[in-house]
């Protein structure tokens, strides 16, 4: 393949990669920006979707759909529960310990799922791949359509409830200011608990859909996106949704350039990489807005 | 007489607003002087910006005619201004001792070697420190207290901390931010002569925010009012008592 | 000599009791290859953690990348000693020497950012490192690197453990050390004192990893072959359970942190799974019931009898 067409097959695959980490990232910002929570654990929640999709197609028989939408319930839930049990009795802690708690968090999603399910990779099963669609000459498969698709219906949805609707408004004002929200009579733990539920039914999306587009999945799975997807959103601007999307794309394609162009061995140190000169010469993201400690 | 301290044309902005504009004072060497003025006139933005916590939009400041502006806050302490804070900020999980032995900081010669192996100036200066905080402790009556964790002192021996600990640093200049809030009037009182008697004992110029109008108009030689991030009025206590201009800023109306 | 260095010298006098009894026993065959094995890690533990506290207990600076600094202490050392044949202490040298260039390179930029952001940062710099080496021919790549000598012993992992354990307690009781407990208690505040915030913690941070290298060169010589798969930030975050285990800012806590992961991982060597789960379990109770770990900010040498024993001779501090 010439580099004209290589750079847009690659262009191609990062928009596909980059739409999975849009929609894990999604969580992280959405609960960072109202608890100022790094929750390591959310990428173990993106596998524990990845698996409730796969026991739902290979041992339910359910098609994709089903599949994706029990797998967002159940994974919501579960992302609730974690906040219950594993967060809430530390809101008022330092930072640090919550982060500390989440590294626990992270540890005990991915090995108590290991204890299950043993530590070997699954087969996904292939339900979408005889689908796909040729432009000018480049292959866009069934799996790359079936994430854009949902990625973009998913976030539509996001920002509709965001936006539009009452429980949306909560969780900005919550955002802004927990303690003024709750002076205008919202409850700010019930917000909070929801934010937790759509940010973790968003990660359990991208669950299934990675497991639908590389076909394998293992406990420790969400180890690596559940960082990159960090880094998309501080790259967007933690706490800003449209951040969330933009810093998952355009990490989604650096990654793929990086592993068409340089070597896939790179593609980590990559992500990394933006995030370290982000943090330092833009910590606000592209989206975000500085602030300073008041004196 | 060179003023110890000199702000001319200070301006600061925060985004589009004007947190303090034209802001000009002078202290002289020796001198307790009070700034006042209502909530959010912009006091303790003067005192960040004499401190290095914020860097002035234009104008300059002057400490000891040198310019301080762009100076990063341990630089300007080191150079002899030692402050106090609104909102108590005492490193509170240490013991009492500790929070003074640590404004010593820049006044201990040792490096990093001697302290690793325990030799040279190590132990004299070590000493030497310990004994300077326990007097310094005792000035303020905290001496019994010294092993206390600081955060469970009462609110007014926290206040009295601040200052014991601000003393350590060797100021010239001493910037007290309402040392006086949370005290009770026998406090506050115990307090105004504790201030008169350091600023002699220790040949300190003062600097103080406060809104306890016994206490600025019972020690302050000079008093400089702001509003709205200007300077209103300066002057004696007693001219600033009778300023029309004072009277309607704190009561309001059209006085 | 005064009451401090009475102090030092008994614990320093405990310290070679403790290992005459440990060497005593390894030499007499009472204790077998698996568990000597783990001894020699507990003390290679014990000076990560111990330096791990440095920058995120005392100075508090929230790090997750040192395994990184072992990375790079473990790989200068085993050049200089398997490609060079330069005995173990210029490994040891020469990999502090590179970790501690490396920690003031990254730490100068990286330490304005605080909280999770820094330690979001450090962990990816680690994995930077990882990745570098990974790419490196000349020391193996991805495969790793092998025929290391097996030069750590014993009393080598002791002696060195000691060293650290006493620099980082002196360090930490001196004016440089009180600059850096200011930092982590309000930096604001630590600057107003006069304290330059941005040399303390780079100090801090270099000094750290300049450890973390020594103990990688140790960790290196205990094996064949090193890989960069063992320095991935699972193990940061192995060293930053000791580290919370045992209680920031206490180096007492990162002995007994580094003695008990170390010794259960062993323990539970067959069970990997349950070992995590208790972990895990492990550090979300502690957040909850006890945040500042099993000694925050106590040391053992300041409780009784130690302290006792002080105040009846009238001694003071330490």
């Amino acid at each position: 393949m010439d580099f004209g067409s290589l750079l847009v097959q690659q262009l191609i695959n990062g928009v596909s990669l980059g739409s999975i980490y849009a929609l894990i990232a999604l969580g992280y910002t959405m609960v960072y920006g109202i608890i100022k929570l790094i929750n390591f654990a959310h990428g173990d929640i993106y596998m524990v979707g990845a698996y409730v999709g796969f026991f739902a197609i290979t041992t339910l028989g359910w098609g994709i759909f089903p599949a994706l939408l029990v797998s967002m319930a159940v994974t919501g839930l579960l992302g609730m529960v974690v906040e219950r049990l594993a967060y809430k009795p530390l809101r008022h802690a330092p930072r640090i310990s919550v982060l500390i708690t989440a590294i626990g968090v992270s540890f005990f999603l991915e090995y108590a799922t290991m204890y299950f399910v043993t530590p070997t990779p699954r087969t996904f099963p292939d339900v979408f791949s005889s689908a796909g669609i040729t432009v000018g000459g480049f292959v866009v498969n069934g799996q790359q359509l079936l994430s854009f698709a949902i990625t973009l219906v998913l976030m539509v949805i996001l920002t509709y409830i965001v936006q539009k609707t009452k429980i949306g408004k909560a969780m900005r004002a919550v955002s802004f200011d927990t303690e003024t929200a709750q002076l205008m009579g919202i409850d700010a733990d019930r917000v909070i608990s929801i934010t937790f539920g759509i940010g973790s039914a968003l990660a359990a999306a991208g669950g299934v859909l990675v497991g639908v587009y590389y076909n394998s999945i293992d406990p420790l799975m969400g180890i690596m996106p559940g960082l990159k997807a960090f880094v998309a959103a501080v790259l967007g601007g933690i706490g800003v949704i449209p951040g969330a999307m933009a810093g998952g794309l355009i990490l989604g394609v650096v990654e793929s350039l990086v592993s068409g162009f340089l070597s896939s061995t790179f593609r980590d140190a990559a992500a990394f990489a933006i995030l370290i000169l982000v943090l330092l010469f833009r910590p606000a993201g592209i989206f975000g807005k500085n602030t300073q400690e008041k004196v | 007489m060179e003023p110890l301290l000199k702000s001319s044309h200070v301006v600061e902005m925060f985004g589009g607003l004007k947190a303090v504009s034209d802001f000009n004072i002078y202290i002289n060497p020796g001198e307790l002087i009070g700034l006042i003025g209502p909530n959010g006139a912009g006091k303790t933005t003067a005192f960040n910006l004499f401190t290095g916590v914020y860097q002035p939009t234009s104008g300059t400041i002057e400490f000891n005619g040198q310019s301080i502006a762009g100076l990063k806050p341990y630089e300007i302490t080191q150079r002899g201004i030692a402050r106090t804070f609104q909102n108590i900020r005492l490193f509170s999980e240490l013991s009492v001792l500790d929070n003074v032995k640590i404004a010593f900081h820049s006044h201990v010669k040792y490096g990093v070697a001697e302290a690793i192996f325990r030799v040279g100036r190590y132990f004299d200066e070590e000493a030497l420190v310990t004994e300077e905080s326990h007097k310094l402790l005792s000035i303020f009556k905290l001496d019994d207290k010294a092993e206390e964790t600081a955060k469970n002192l009462p609110y007014g021996a926290q206040r009295r901390l601040e200052i014991a600990r601000a003393l350590a640093a060797k100021p010239k200049l001493l910037l007290l931010d309402e040392p006086a809030a949370g005290m009770n009037p026998q406090e506050t009182h115990e307090l105004m002569e504790m201030i008169r008697w350091i600023r002699d004992q220790f040949s300190l110029t003062i600097l103080l925010i406060e809104h306890d109008m016994s206490l600025v108009m019972g020690i302050c030689e000079r008093i400089y009012v702001l509003e709205y991030g200007e300077i209103i009025a300066h002057g004696t206590p007693e001219q600033i008592q009778n300023n029309p201009e004072v009277i309607r800023a704190y009561l309001g109306g059209e006085a | 000599m005064n009451s401090v260095q009475k102090n030092d010298l008994r614990l320093l006098v405990l310290g070679v009791v403790l290992f005459a009894v440990i060497e005593g026993a390894m030499e007499g065959g009472f204790i077998g290859s698996f568990w000597k094995l783990n001894i020699i890690l507990i003390g290679i533990n014990i000076i990560l953690s111990a330096s791990l506290n440095l920058i995120n207990g005392y100075t508090g600076q929230f790090s997750l990348g040192h395994a990184g600094f072992m990375a790079v202490g473990a790989y200068v050392a085993v050049i200089l000693t398997t490609n060079f044949h330069l005995p173990l202490i210029a490994g040891m040298v020469g990999g502090g020497l590179a970790a501690a260039a490396l920690g003031f390179l990254i730490g100068l930029p990286t330490l304005r950012l605080n909280g999770d952001y820094l330690a979001i940062a450090t962990l990816g710099l680690g994995e930077i490192i990882r990745i570098v080496i990974m790419n490196i021919q000349y020391v193996g790549g991805a495969a790793g690197f092998s025929g290391i000598p097996h030069l750590t012993t014993f009393p080598w992992v002791f002696a060195t453990m000691l060293v650290t354990l006493f620099a980082i307690k002196n360090f930490v009781n001196s004016n440089h050390g009180r600059a850096c407990i200011a930092i982590r208690e309000n930096e604001i505040a630590a600057a107003a004192m006069g304290v330059n915030t941005t040399k303390y913690k780079v100090m801090a941070f270099t000094i750290g990893a300049a450890f973390a290298g020594v103990a990688g060169a140790l960790f290196a010589h205990c094996f064949y072959i090193i890989s960069p798969g063992s320095f991935t930030f699972m193990q940061s975050f192995n060293y930053l359970i000791m580290v919370v285990l045992g209680g920031l800012g206490s180096l007492t806590g990162s002995i007994a942190g580094a003695f008990v992961v170390t010794a259960l991982s062993a323990a539970l060597a067959d069970w990997p799974e349950f070992r995590m789960i208790i972990y895990a379990l492990a550090l979300i109770f502690l957040m909850f019931y006890r945040p500042q770990g099993l000694f925050g900010y106590v040391e053992l040498t300041k409780l009784a009898p130690f302290s006792r024993l002080r105040a009846l001779k009238g001694g003071r501090e330490e």
